[in-house]
C-alpha cells in the first residue's frame, strides 16, 4: 500500500511561462497545463495543484471528489501549510480528468478517483511539495526584487517578509515575477513543529456555501435549453427491453422524447415533474428470460449449503484440523449479512452536453478518468474530447465510484439518442431508482469455528466467507475462478490476533445482482464476524473482552493503542448504571486503526445506543476536527446498518423502495459520541471509512452482554 | 398559472396546480437550494417554511400555498447572517451538505416556536430530516449555539 510514484525532478516542476504571470505547481507535463485549469493571464501557476492570483487568492486544485468527507479542506490544509498561506485566501477548485497529473497514487497513479480512504494519504507528499515549491519561488521573487539573499527572508500568512529591511510583499504582488523564475530542484519540507495548520483546527472551506443553499450539485446545474431525463429500468436485474408504448406518453405536457437506450427507456422532458409523470405513465414490456429471479431466502439457503464445503484458501497458518481437534472448548457460529444500498441523500444525477466533437459532463464524479473513458466509448469521441466537470456530491459512500460508470453511461446514452433535439441532458434518478437500482454491498454468509485450549487461549480459527465478488465487476481486475477477491476477505484474512492454527477460505457466488464497494467494503462484514466471535471466545474463556484482546495483540501496538485509549475513555471495567451495557470492537481498515466502545440500553426489545467512545490512529491528523467528523459520520453510518440496513429480493425484485422501508438513523437515535485521536507522526492514513467497521460489532457485543444471546446477523434483531 | 410569494417576492409560475412546490422552486423559479431526496416526505431534504412552519415541499402542491409567504434557504438571510446559519458555519455542521437546507429551516422553525429548546424538543423537531453523513451530533450542538445567539439578541 501507499506506493508513491517517484518523480523525475525535471518533470516535477516547470513554470508555465505562457501564462504570463501569477504561480501554477504540481506534476507538470509541458504544454498541458494552460488548458487544464481556469487560469487568467496574470496568475502564477507553479504547478497542477495551485495557482496564485495578483489579488492574493490561492486556488488549490483538488484531484479528489468532495462528497462530504472534507477533502476540499484537508487537501488545501496541506498545501497552505507548506506555502505559509493565509487560510482565509484559500479557494478550492476541482481538477479536470487527467490521470497523468491527477491520478490516485495509492492506485498506482494510473486512474483518477476518490475511494478507499486514500485522498489525504496519496496526496500528502505531493501537496506538501507543491506548497513548499511555490513558497520557495515567491521568496526567490522577493529576494530578486529587494536584492537580498533568499535565506534572509521568511514567509507567513501569504506574505514574504524581510525582517532586516522591515518590508514585506504579498504573494499576489510577487506572483507575476515568481512565475518567470526557474523552480527549485528540491525543497525542504517543514518539520511537524513548524506546522501552523496541519494538526490544528482549520474551518471547512465549504460550510458557508452548504449552509446557504449555494453549493451546486449535479441536479442543480442549469444550461440553456437543458432537458431532464428519467429512465424506466427493468424491475429485475438482467432483464432486457422488449417493447414500450410511446404514443400516449409522448403527447403528455413537456415531453420531448421517449427513446430506447441499452439501460431501458428514457423519457426526456422540459423539467423533472413532467418527466416523472410521463415515466410513471409509460408502459414497458421486459424480457425476463435471462434475469435474476431468486429471492433473498433462496440465496441464503444456497449460501448456507455452500458454507459446509471448503472454499478457495485466502489465508492459512498452522494446521486447522489438528488445532480444532485439540481444542478443550469449541465454538461455532454462522453470520448473515444482507445486501445494502448506499442511499446517499443526493440520488445519482449528471448533466451531459454532447455535440459532434465534444462531450461535457457535470457530475459528482468519483472516478473521473473512468467516467471520461466511458463517455468517450458511448459517444464515439476521443477521450480528450470528453470534459468532466467534477461538482460536489451529496454523499456517495462508494456509489459513484462504479467501474461501469453506470449513471454517466446512461446520461451519455440519452444525450446520444436525443442528439436531434440538440439539448443538454440532465439525467436524474429518483430515490426509488436509487434503492432499486442495484450496486449493493453484497449479501454474505460467514461461518467461524474456533477452539480454546484449557487455559482459555484461542488455538484454532476457521473462517469461511460466502458471497459475490465486487472486483468481478471490474473488467481488468476480475479475479479468476479459483482466486480470492481480497475485498471479500479483507479484515478476516489478515486477522491481527495471535492464533496458531488458522484457515480463512472463500466461496465466490454468481448472482445477477450488481454489487459494489460500500463505505469500508470488506470490513463492513469481516469486522463484525471476527469481533463478535472474539468477544464470544473471551466470554467462553471467562475473561474480560478487552483483556482477552490485549493478550492476543502483543505484536500489534497500534491496535493496542486505540483499544486501550477507547477502553480508558469509556471507563471500561467501571460499573454502569442499571440497564446499561457495554461492548467493544477494534479493527484496522485502510491503514487506520479504530476502536469503539458502545454503551446501550434496551427499549421495546431493541438496542438503543446511548454513547459511543471512539479512538482512532490515522497517523498525522491533518485536520483533527475533520477526523472527528468522519468518525462521527462512520459511527452513524455503521449504526444505520446495525439497526436497519437491509435490501431484500422477492423473486428477483428488490422489496424496498425509499427511506420509509430502507431506514437510516435519525437524530433522536444519535448516541453521544466522543472521539479521541492517538497522537502520531506516522504518515496520514484513511478516515472516511475506518470509523464504520467497529460500530456494529461493538453494539452487538453490548447486546450479548445485555441479553446473553449472541447476535449473529445484521441488522440486529433481538 | 399559480401565484407564489417566495422570499418576499410575488411570482407567477406557469405550472399546473398540482405540481409539487419542490419542483416549482427548483425547475421553474431556479431556487435550487431546496433539495429532492425522496419525493414522499420521508427525508425532509425539501423542507421549506410556509407561514414560518416547516413544510415538505415535495408533497405540497403549488396551488395549496398560493399567496402564502414561502421562505427557502435562499431567502433566510442576507449574507448568511441568520443565527442558525452562523451556528452551522461555526460548528462546521455540513459534510456533503445536501440535506442541510432542510436541517437549517427545520431548526429555524423550532427556534421561532421554542427559543430555548430542550433536548427532547430538538429530537422531535429534527427527527424527520435525514442526514446520511450523520451530522446529527453537530446539528444538536449548533441548534443550542443558535439559541444562545438569539437569546443575546442576535437576529438576522
Amino acid at each position: 500500500m501507499n506506493r508513491f510514484v517517484t518523480l523525475n525532478r525535471r518533470e516535477f516542476l516547470k513554470v508555465s511561462a505562457a501564462a504570463g504571470g501569477g504561480l501554477l505547481i504540481g506534476l507538470y507535463l509541458p504544454g498541458r497545463l494552460e488548458a487544464a485549469t481556469n487560469t487568467t493571464a496574470e496568475e502564477f501557476l507553479p504547478n497542477a495543484f495551485l495557482r496564485i492570483a495578483p489579488d492574493n487568492t490561492v486556488t488549490v486544485i483538488s484531484k479528489h471528489l468532495e462528497m462530504g468527507q472534507g477533502v476540499y479542506t484537508g487537501l488545501p490544509t496541506i498545501v497552505a501549510d507548506e506555502l505559509d498561506a493565509d487560510w482565509s485566501h484559500i479557494r478550492v477548485e476541482s481538477a479536470p480528468a487527467d490521470a497523468t497529473r491527477y491520478g490516485n497514487l495509492a492506485w498506482g497513479g494510473t486512474t483518477q478517483g476518490t475511494g478507499g480512504s486514500t485522498s489525504v494519504t496519496n496526496s500528502w507528499e505531493q501537496l506538501r511539495r507543491a506548497g513548499a515549491t511555490a513558497r520557495a519561488m515567491l521568496i526567490a521573487a522577493a529576494a530578486h526584487t529587494w536584492k537580498v539573499k533568499a535565506g534572509t527572508l521568511r514567509a507567513a500568512n501569504s506574505y514574504v517578509i524581510d525582517p532586516k529591511g522591515k518590508r514585506r510583499a504579498s504573494y499576489g504582488e510577487l506572483s507575476t515575477l515568481a512565475a518567470t523564475l526557474t523552480p527549485p530542484l528540491d525543497v525542504k519540507l517543514k518539520t511537524p513543529k513548524q506546522w501552523k495548520l496541519i494538526g490544528k483546527h482549520v474551518p471547512r472551506t465549504d460550510s458557508v456555501d452548504k449552509s446557504s443553499g449555494k453549493a451546486i450539485f449535479a441536479g442543480d446545474m442549469r444550461l440553456p435549453g437543458m432537458l431532464t431525463a428519467l429512465v424506466a429500468r427493468s424491475p429485475l436485474f438482467g432483464a432486457k427491453l422488449k417493447g414500450f408504448k410511446v404514443d400516449a406518453v409522448k403527447a403528455m405536457p413537456g415531453v420531448k422524447a421517449v427513446v430506447a437506450i441499452p439501460q431501458g427507456v428514457a423519457v426526456v422532458a422540459t423539467d423533472f415533474w413532467s418527466a416523472k409523470l410521463a415515466r410513471d405513465a409509460l408502459q414497458v414490456e421486459w424480457d425476463d428470460s435471462a434475469a435474476e429471479k431468486r429471492s433473498s431466502d433462496e440465496l441464503l439457503a444456497q449460501y448456507l449449503e455452500l458454507s459446509k464445503k471448503p472454499g478457495v484458501v485466502a489465508h492459512q497458518s498452522g494446521d486447522i484440523t489438528k488445532g480444532l481437534a485439540g481444542a478443550a472448548k469449541k465454538l461455532e457460529a454462522t453470520f448473515e449479512f444482507p445486501y445494502l444500498a448506499h442511499a446517499p441523500m443526493e440520488p445519482l444525477a449528471c448533466v451531459v452536453q454532447l455535440s459532434d466533437n465534444a462531450c461535457e459532463i457535470w457530475a459528482g464524479s468519483q472516478a473521473q478518468t473512468n467516467d471520461q473513458a466511458t463517455a468517450a466509448e458511448v459517444s464515439g469521441l476521443k477521450t480528450g474530447q470528453v470534459t468532466i466537470h467534477t461538482l460536489l456530491a451529496g454523499g456517495s459512500f462508494g456509489r459513484r465510484a462504479n467501474p461501469t460508470a453506470d449513471y454517466v453511461r446512461e446520461g451519455v446514452e440519452v444525450a446520444k439518442a436525443t442528439r436531434a433535439l440538440n439539448a443538454p441532458i440532465r439525467l436524474l434518478w429518483t430515490r426509488e431508482d436509487d434503492i432499486r437500482g442495484g450496486y449493493y454491498r453484497p449479501m454474505y454468509v460467514h461461518t467461524i469455528a474456533a477452539g480454546l485450549d484449557r487455559r482459555g487461549r484461542p488455538l484454532a480459527w476457521q473462517h469461511r466467507i460466502i458471497g459475490q465478488s465486487i472486483l468481478a465487476g471490474m473488467a481488468n481486475r476480475a479475479p479468476s475462478k479459483d482466486s480470492v477477491d481480497f475485498t471479500s476477505v479483507e479484515g478476516a484474512a489478515n486477522l491481527p490476533y495471535t492464533i496458531p492454527d488458522m484457515l480463512v477460505d472463500l466461496h465466490t457466488t454468481q448472482v445477477g445482482v450488481p454489487v459494489l464497494w460500500w463505505r469500508s467494503v470488506g470490513s463492513t462484514h469481516t469486522a463484525f464476524s471476527t469481533e463478535v466471535m472474539i468477544n464470544e471466545l473471551a466470554i467462553a474463556a471467562k475473561q474480560d473482552p478487552v483483556a482477552f484482546r490485549r493478550a492476543l495483540l502483543k505484536n500489534h501496538p497500534r491496535h493496542l493503542g486505540v483499544l486501550n485509549l477507547a477502553a480508558q475513555k469509556a471507563g471500561w471495567g467501571k460499573p454502569l448504571p442499571k440497564g446499561r451495557w457495554r461492548g467493544v470492537a477494534v479493527h484496522k481498515s485502510f491503514n487506520s486503526y479504530v476502536a469503539e466502545v458502545a454503551e446501550i440500553s434496551l427499549a421495546d426489545g431493541k438496542p438503543k445506543v446511548e454513547r459511543v467512545v471512539c479512538a482512532v490512529d490515522c497517523g498525522v491528523a491533518v485536520n483533527p476536527d475533520m477526523v472527528r467528523a468522519q468518525m462521527e459520520s462512520g459511527i452513524i453510518f455503521g449504526l444505520s446498518a446495525a439497526l436497519y440496513g437491509e435490501i431484500t429480493l422477492k423473486d428477483g425484485q428488490v422489496v424496498q423502495s425509499n427511506y420509509h422501508d430502507y431506514q437510516i438513523v435519525r437524530l433522536p437515535e444519535t448516541p453521544k459520541i466522543e472521539v479521541h485521536i492517538v497522537p502520531s507522526q506516522a504518515k496520514p492514513t484513511g478516515v472516511g471509512e475506518p470509523g464504520v467497521p467497529p460500530l456494529a460489532p461493538a453494539v452487538a457485543n453490548a447486546v450479548f452482554a445485555a441479553t446473553g444471546k449472541p447476535v449473529r446477523r445484521l441488522p440486529i434483531r433481538i | 398559472m399559480v401565484n407564489l410569494l417566495i422570499n418576499g417576492k410575488q411570482q407567477e409560475v406557469d405550472v399546473t396546480a398540482d405540481t409539487p412546490l419542490l419542483w416549482v422552486l427548483r425547475d421553474h423559479v431556479g431556487l435550487t437550494g431546496t433539495k429532492y431526496g425522496c419525493g414522499i416526505a420521508a427525508c425532509g431534504a425539501c423542507t421549506i417554511l410556509v407561514d414560518g412552519q416547516p413544510v415538505r415541499s415535495c408533497i405540497t402542491s403549488a396551488a395549496s400555498v398560493s399567496g402564502k409567504p414561502i421562505t427557502t434557504i435562499e431567502g433566510l438571510s442576507a449574507e448568511n447572517r441568520h443565527p442558525v446559519q452562523r451556528a452551522w458555519i461555526t460548528e462546521d455542521v455540513p459534510q456533503c451538505g445536501y440535506c442541510q437546507s432542510g436541517q437549517i429551516l427545520s431548526a429555524v422553525a423550532l427556534l421561532n416556536a421554542k427559543p430555548k429548546p430542550t433536548d427532547e424538543d430538538i429530537d422531535e423537531a429534527m427527527s424527520g430530516v435525514l442526514c446520511r453523513c450523520g451530522t446529527y451530533v453537530r446539528i444538536r450542538r449548533a441548534i443550542k449555539k443558535a439559541a444562545a445567539l438569539m437569546a443575546k439578541g442576535n437576529v438576522a
